[in-house]
């Protein structure tokens, strides 16, 4: 990983002294352990703030909507270039003001998972290789890198980028035997009242603060459905109604763009996995249609196309 | 969701089939009044202790 953040200070330098870029978007390291933060970098003698290491999980697409800049370098794992293409496609920033810094990606590291696992505050966070080294005030704990991956990193199908112009490493290998649905079809298998109350309890320590729209790279109307007063489509209060509502109407919203990076149920303060919805959507878009978001720029996304075999057993 | 799948009916009707619109609308109603009446949507006053 060391070796990633030299590279992605010796790109980013490069394009910037050679002034090809305007300026890179990439990550630096947070306040906290685990938090690092994306970091928008202007100068090539400021490409020492950057870095690459497992808590790199905020998805830096969404920083890319709508900018004006004619020249930006990008760092971008295999989800974000996903992200980066559906962005493309949606006319939100044109490939030719991109220079993506590819990084191919084995995988984030779950801040909630280590925090519960460690028996004190965790002040410190190194990896070397498949090992992760937790420190805190009287402990130092080891772990295996793989045994505590985000949940959607776990069953990654992309890790490399899709596109990039640079690359800091060699591709990594793609890991083909996961199941990548196995919690989708549980709830596909529960009854209709089962459901309910299932997704209530998920729901319930929804504060509706946004953290999951606002990390969402997809989530860039100017005025959010939630936000709109006139007509008022969800109500603004705490009720299990309202809450609901809001989490399924976004998940909709993601259909057959959401490339599960996770950078919703990372974002959130009270740990909902909210990808529980987005990824049934992406798992319907996958079988009805063989769709994976952001993986071509050529092709048009299911849901802005028609075709004579669509899918429609369920019209009648 | 966990909303019951008979409370849900998708049709293509053409403006033109006027009998077929009478036919599922009297099907969609009847399957639905089998379910009674949805409670879920229901707004209830949050319980304060």
């Amino acid at each position: 990983m060391g070796a990633y953040t030299d590279k992605i200070r010796e790109i980013a330098g490069r394009l910037l002294k050679d002034c090809q870029v305007e300026m890179v978007i990439g990550f630096r390291k947070g306040s906290m352990p685990m938090m690092n933060e994306p970091c928008f970098v202007t100068r090539a003698d400021a490409v020492d703030q950057l870095v690459w290491d497992g808590s790199c999980g905020i998805n830096l697409a969404n920083y890319l909507t709508g900018r004006t800049e004619a020249r930006i370098g990008v760092v971008a794992k295999g989800c974000d270039s996903r992200n980066i293409v559906t962005h493309i496609i949606e006319n939100k920033i044109k490939r030719e003001q991109l220079t993506i810094i590819g990084v191919p990606c084995t995988g984030m590291i779950d801040k909630r998972r280590l925090k519960n696992l460690a028996p004190g505050e965790v002040l410190a966070v190194e990896e070397d290789g498949e090992r992760v080294v937790v420190r805190g005030d009287g402990f130092e704990t080891v772990h295996q890198r793989r045994e505590v991956l985000q949940a959607n990193c776990a069953v990654c199908h992309h890790r490399n980028p899709v596109i990039h112009d640079e690359l800091v490493g060699d591709p990594v290998s793609e890991q083909t035997e996961v199941d990548r649905y196995a919690d989708v079809r549980a709830i596909e298998g529960l009854s209709a009242k089962e459901k309910w109350d299932y997704f209530e309890a998920l729901l319930a320590p929804c504060l509706r603060c946004y953290a999951c729209r606002n990390a969402c790279p997809l989530c860039y109307c100017p005025t959010c459905f939630v936000d709109e007063a006139m007509p008022q489509w969800v109500g603004k209060s705490q009720n299990p109604v309202d809450v609901r509502t809001f989490h399924f109407l976004r998940a909709y919203h993601c259909a057959g763009r959401c490339t599960d990076c996770g950078s919703c149920e990372r974002a959130c303060p009270v740990g909902i996995n909210m990808r529980l919805f987005t990824k049934k959507l992406e798992k319907d878009a996958y079988e009805m249609w063989g769709w994976e978001a952001g993986l071509s720029l050529e092709q048009r996304p299911p849901l802005d196309t028609y075709r004579p075999e669509d899918p429609e057993p369920f019209i009648k | 969701m966990g909303v019951e799948p008979g409370r849900v009916h998708f049709s293509w009707i053409s403006s033109a089939e006027s009998t077929k619109f009478v036919e599922v609308v009297k099907q969609v109603t009847e399957a639905v009044r089998q379910l009674g009446p949805n409670e879920n949507f229901v707004k209830k006053e949050l319980k304060v202790a």
